[in-house]
């Protein structure tokens, strides 16, 4: 009954996902380097960057749904971990840019040379080594997550009230990075990056080499998931979400549980910025804005919260639709978005993962 | 109204002295809501090992009571020991819980979870949340789990959502997680509520084993179900306690009657 | 310029010499024949003095034309007029009496030349002429500015100026331009006494000067202790007008925060539904106004009163559509309510996008509304402000009236408390849970309609707001209208103060991040609902 269970086990969405990914991981770097441009095989290397964006913002859904879905806090500020991971390794591209900016600054980026400063502040250093960069990925965000859930879930914060308060620092602090003096670019953000490790970002390869990185990261971030979603940790997580009360009463620190899972869920969002920003080539404080942590909501929602494999696949959705309305229709992406959240919330609540459910047990009656 | 039992009074710091062989010492608690008095000085002393029930009309204080000593409720006045020396009010609900249980009058099981999974996190020996996320069940897990399933005749259900059991289950459901935490003292409010005659009686027989090993008090309504398992009765009133004794003493206690009409 | 001087003695010698009225009218014609007539520069600096001497009502603004270049004269009959361009030509007025007199080919008409000379000269005779203005207001002015002329000789003439003047207000301004004026005197008796009397005066003309004077080693002690106690009087009352000024800066921000937060705190005190498209509602209300305003463009002074009903209905029928359509299908779903109000509003901002187009819609401040209003010298209030602080507390009152002596209000309080009870009682809780909504929308659109008069209005106005009213309403205690008012207008002032020692941007910052920490303290807010009831 309580045989020893492998955490994969009877999670068929998990293994379609992973199997996909490893198709996708194989298919695209051999159909995009493999055959020449005019070939019907090939993948533009602008699809490579567009799959390779679809990854990073999955992962990202991946962390929201981890928080909300199992342990049901709705973060609405989300999106803030997630560009501040994206900051960090704009950093370190920045730094890496050296004397090729525009002002021919070996040490300060163009923007630094702008305003007239004349020296790095000093929480620029140690961005020019990639290692330290990726410590700041995860560091800046856990630790900025670490210190807020402690402040709102000791003091029991909860529901809506939580997640007005998630909303107002994501808000503060996209205030803070659009000023100047912050030191990050301003509104203009950082971008113009030339090279990561030494190979040039505009290079086929290079995309690839992100590109799989991506599907590497999603992977992995979905392992994780799952691995802490099956312990007992996740037991008790989702026992908070259901009866946070009870579950205290049962002996279980509830704030100290809650603390640790949105912690690692900042760290996952963080590192799914960091691996977005060398793709799309850019990031700035809009990054930060309210709207973009709401609408990662929507793609856990549709996707199907709850389910890991559902939040990515409602990301992928979402962001395809997106893509393809802007292009045709910019006009009717925000109807069409405006739309979507209030079908999902009155219609579907379980997403389209509980439509396949519901469509398949249909099936089978 | 109290008896004077024999006291081996042990010094605490501040010079409070709570008689050791009291597992549950409160006194003099006050509790106000904006006005209106829930709990007024009320003093309840529990002796290691007893079956105490607590009886008394709706508002007369006995879930704020219980709020008070499981932390979830901080009294405006009024002391709360467990054990002689732990002061219940320095302790918040998880670190009381290590000591004191509650079954709830709404019974609140993790109805997402299937009954094993309920009664597997209820009996989690570490608490804490590195150890839950490496924890593997252990045949010995699994043992104890096995035997309260049985206890609580929910062996076939082992698999099905909590949330799928009926009224009665879900009580018995709540009291096996109560058996899985092990606590020191059980506090059971309105435990056979919804129960058919024969799940009444296997709750009397249950509680009645607990006690000794256990310390247990029972809050009901059931005036049946408090005279087949009482040897001593708490009456409540107002926040206050009205009498103590055996139930024939409360029952013919003048002002107890005058309060329950002749009950 | 001593030039000044002696036209301004001149003008006030005619004043001294009460010309009678008839003769204004003369001596203008004479002064404007010689103009037309003059061919040389001083000629025409004479009939200047002339014009100016006739102290007519016309004559600044002829000498002011002429200043400025737009005085012409008609090659036809050598008359004085000012010509504005049209197509093909000019359309001239008679430069005395401005009667239009048609349009003129380019060369029907030859500018009045002036040089910088000449410039010096009219700007004196005009400095004069205000000097001796009708309007009481307009002498000040220009005795304030001969003030700070730093020309001593002018001293004689505004005391000359004092013998005549009547107005008391004229008075005092002569003598503070006089102890002005003297700061420079030689007269050491007369420099101290300047010294204390400019105490009053907060110019930085006269800041500079007292600076000037204490930090002037030649002087003596006394001249310099004075000058710096008149100058630490002047700062110090220079700072707590600032002070004043940012409370009521504060005041009116928190007023605007009060009106934006009201509604809300309706709609989630008394509903429990967090209805993330109030902003939206109150960018409703705001382009409502302009619809008003573009339909009726001669009455922009009435036009605030219809749109405030209108924008007032408008706000609610569409918060009582919300609440129809989508809060009562997701009934004790706070989440979900977020998030599907949270799409209405996107759509209503795409809405308003399509037909209004992105960019934003200027709103006309009406007349009765805009200027300011000196309480002292150096301290004034912005009008719109004022109004606006006392419509908030006024639409505040209304609903506190509503809310306690209507028997839609006893119903409201009945659901928020114990919605079972008051079905029971027979309230149509369905029906009041609309009106509720309605109500707190409609505020939420006037709340709009006095953004309009703030700030541009524009699709994204309401996103603006949304996180300030949510603050407004978390902070003050959920269902607390006292709450709401005390936080709303704290949070205003706070900001205010913080502003000018770290900007706007971080002020903000500041108050959120205050609040975040807050709510962590008093998760209930300052005011919250009492009760085992609102435990629950």
């Amino acid at each position: 009954m309580l045989a020893k269970r492998w955490f994969l086990d009877h999670e068929r969405g998990g293994k379609v996902l992973l199997a996909v990914l490893a198709v996708l991981a194989v298919a695209v770097p051999v159909a995009n380097l493999g055959f020449p441009e005019d070939s019907p095989l090939h993948v533009s290397t602008f699809t490579v960057q567009l799959l390779g964006k679809y990854l990073c913002y999955a992962l990202l859904a991946l962390s929201l749904d981890l928080v909300w879905g199992y342990a049901g806090i709705l973060s609405l500020g989300h999106g803030a971990f997630f560009a501040l991971g994206g900051y960090a390794m704009g950093m370190h591209l920045m730094r890496q840019i050296g004397a090729r900016g525009v002002y021919g600054h070996p040490e300060l980026p163009d923007f630094m040379v702008f305003l007239n400063w004349d020296a790095l502040p000093w929480y620029w250093h140690g961005f020019d080594e990639l290692w330290f960069a990726m410590l700041m990925v995860v560091l800046v965000p856990g630790l900025l997550a670490f210190v807020f859930g402690w402040l709102a879930f000791r003091s029991r914060v909860t529901g809506v009230y939580l997640s007005i308060i998630t909303q107002a620092l994501t808000y503060a602090l996209m205030l803070a990075f659009f000023r100047n003096e912050m030191g990050f670019g301003g509104n203009n953000g950082l971008t113009d990056f030339k090279e990561i490790l030494g190979y040039s970002l505009q290079s086929d390869t290079t995309r690839v080499v992100l590109f799989l990185c991506s599907a590497a990261a999603l992977a992995a971030g979905y392992l994780v998931c799952r691995f802490v979603v099956t312990s007992k940790l996740g037991r008790v997580v989702t026992a908070i979400r259901d009866a946070e009360s009870r579950v205290r009463f049962t002996g279980f620190r509830a704030e100290s549980y809650k603390l640790w899972v949105f912690t690692l869920s900042a760290v996952l969002a963080g590192i799914a910025g960091a691996l977005y920003v060398p793709q799309v080539g850019i990031i700035n404080p809009t990054e930060f804005q309210p709207l973009n942590s709401i609408e990662l909501v929507v793609w856990v929602a549709l996707g199907g919260r709850g389910t890991l494999y559902g939040a990515a696949l409602g990301a992928v959705i979402v962001n395809y639709a997106k893509s393809t309305l802007t292009a045709q229709l910019p006009e009717a992406w925000l109807f069409v978005l405006g739309a979507l959240f209030v079908l999902v919330t009155i219609a579907l609540p379980k997403g389209a993962v509980g439509l396949f459910a519901h469509v398949r047990r249909a099936r089978h009656a | 109204m109290l008896e004077q039992a024999a006291v081996r009074a042990q010094p605490l710091p501040g010079g409070v002295v709570a008689p050791h062989e009291w597992i549950l010492y409160l006194d003099k608690i006050t509790v106000s809501f904006d006005g209106f008095r829930a709990l007024d000085n009320l003093s309840l002393y529990i002796e290691r090992g007893e079956l105490r029930c607590v009886i008394g009309p709706n508002g007369a204080g006995k879930t704020t009571m219980m709020d008070v000593i499981t932390g979830k409720t901080r009294p405006d006045d009024g002391q709360a020991f467990f054990a002689g020396s732990i002061d219940l009010l320095a302790h918040d609900e998880p670190e009381i819980a290590r000591w004191i249980g509650r079954k709830f009058q709404k019974p609140t099981v993790f109805v997402n979870h299937s009954v094993l999974d309920n009664l597997e996190l209820a009996g989690l020996r570490d608490k804490r949340v590195w150890p839950a996320l490496v924890a593997r069940t252990t045949a010995e897990d699994r043992d104890r789990i096995d035997a309260t399933l049985r206890t609580i005749g929910l062996t076939e259900h082992a698999a099905r959502p909590a949330g799928a059991l009926s009224h009665g289950q879900k009580q018995w459901l709540e009291i096996g997680m109560l058996l899985m935490q092990n606590p020191q003292v059980l506090l059971v409010d309105e435990p056979v509520a919804g129960m058919t005659k024969q799940e009444t009686e296997a709750t009397a027989e249950l509680l009645t084993r607990l006690a000794g090993e256990h310390s247990v008090v029972v809050v009901e309504h059931d005036m049946e179900f408090v005279r087949s398992i009482a040897r001593r009765v708490t009456v409540l009133h107002e926040g206050r306690v009205l009498a103590e004794g055996t139930m024939d003493a409360v029952q013919n206690d003048a002002r107890v009657v005058e309060v329950y009409l002749g009950e | 310029m001593i030039k000044l001087a002696a036209v301004v003695a001149l003008i006030v010698g005619s004043l001294a010499a009460c010309l009678p009225a008839g003769a204004t009218e003369e001596e203008l014609a004479r002064g404007i024949a010689e103009l037309a007539a003059a061919e040389s520069y001083a000629d025409k600096a004479a009939a200047a003095a002339v014009i100016g001497a006739s102290r007519h009502p016309r004559a600044e603004a002829v000498l002011t034309a002429l200043l400025e270049g737009e005085l012409y004269t008609t090659r036809a009959d050598a008359r004085l007029v000012t010509a504005a361009d049209v197509e093909g030509g000019y359309a001239i007025r008679d430069a005395v009496t401005d009667e239009a007199l048609g349009t003129v080919g380019r060369r029907a008409v030859s500018r009045v030349s002036v040089n910088n000379q000449l410039r010096g000269t009219l700007r004196s005779v005009i400095a004069g002429l205000r000097l001796t203005h009708e309007d009481p207001a307009e002498r000040r002015a220009a005795i304030a500015k001969v003030g700070e002329s730093s020309d001593l000789a002018m001293v004689a003439t505004l005391e000359q100026l004092l013998a005549t003047e009547e107005h008391g207000g004229v008075r005092d301004a002569i003598e503070m331009a006089v102890a002005t004026l003297n700061l420079d005197s030689p007269d050491n008796a007369l420099r101290l006494a300047a010294i204390e009397t400019v105490g009053s005066n907060s110019s930085a003309h006269v800041r500079a000067k007292l600076t000037a004077l204490a930090g002037n080693a030649a002087l003596d002690e006394t001249t310099r202790a004075a000058a710096a106690r008149s100058l630490d009087r002047i700062e110090q009352r220079v700072a707590l007008y600032e002070l004043v000024q940012t409370a009521f800066f504060g005041l009116s921000l928190g007023s605007i925060l009060v009106l934006a937060a009201i509604g809300l705190s309706v709609t989630f005190g008394i509903m429990g539904v967090i209805n993330m498209a109030h902003g939206e509602l109150m960018m409703l209300g705001a382009y409502t106004t302009y619809v008003v305003q573009t339909l009726m463009p001669n009455a922009i002074g009435a036009s605030l009163f219809v749109a405030m009903p209108l924008a007032f209905l408008v706000a609610a029928l569409v918060g009582i559509a919300i609440e129809r359509g989508i809060v009562r299908t997701l009934y004790a779903r706070p989440l979900e309510t977020l998030l599907a109000t949270f799409g209405v509003s996107l759509v209503l901002q795409q809405t308003v996008r399509s037909i209004f187009s992105p960019l934003n819609r200027t709103v006309v401040t009406p007349d009765w509304l805009s200027g300011s209003i000196e309480i002292v010298p150096g301290l004034a209030i912005t009008l719109n402000r004022l109004y606006i602080l006392a419509f908030s507390l006024l639409v505040f009152a209304a609903l506190l009236v509503v809310l306690r002596y209507t028997r839609f209000g006893l119903e409201m309080r009945a659901v928020t408390q114990n919605r079972a009870m008051a079905r029971a009682m027979g309230v149509r809780t369905d029906r009041v849970d609309a009106l509720t909504f309605g109500l707190g929308a409609g505020i939420a659109g006037l709340a709009g309609v006095a953004l309009s008069q703030l700030t541009n209005v524009g699709p994204n106005l309401g996103q603006a707001y949304i996180v300030d009213s949510f603050m407004v309403v978390v902070f003050g205690g959920v269902g607390s209208l006292w709450g709401t008012l005390t936080s709303g207008l704290t949070l205003g002032v706070v900001s205010k103060l913080i502003e000018p020692a770290a900007g706007a941007v971080m002020a903000k910052i500041f108050v959120l991040l205050f609040l975040i920490v807050f709510i962590q303290k008093r998760p209930r807010g300052l005011f919250p609902q009492k009760g085992r009831a609102a435990e629950a």
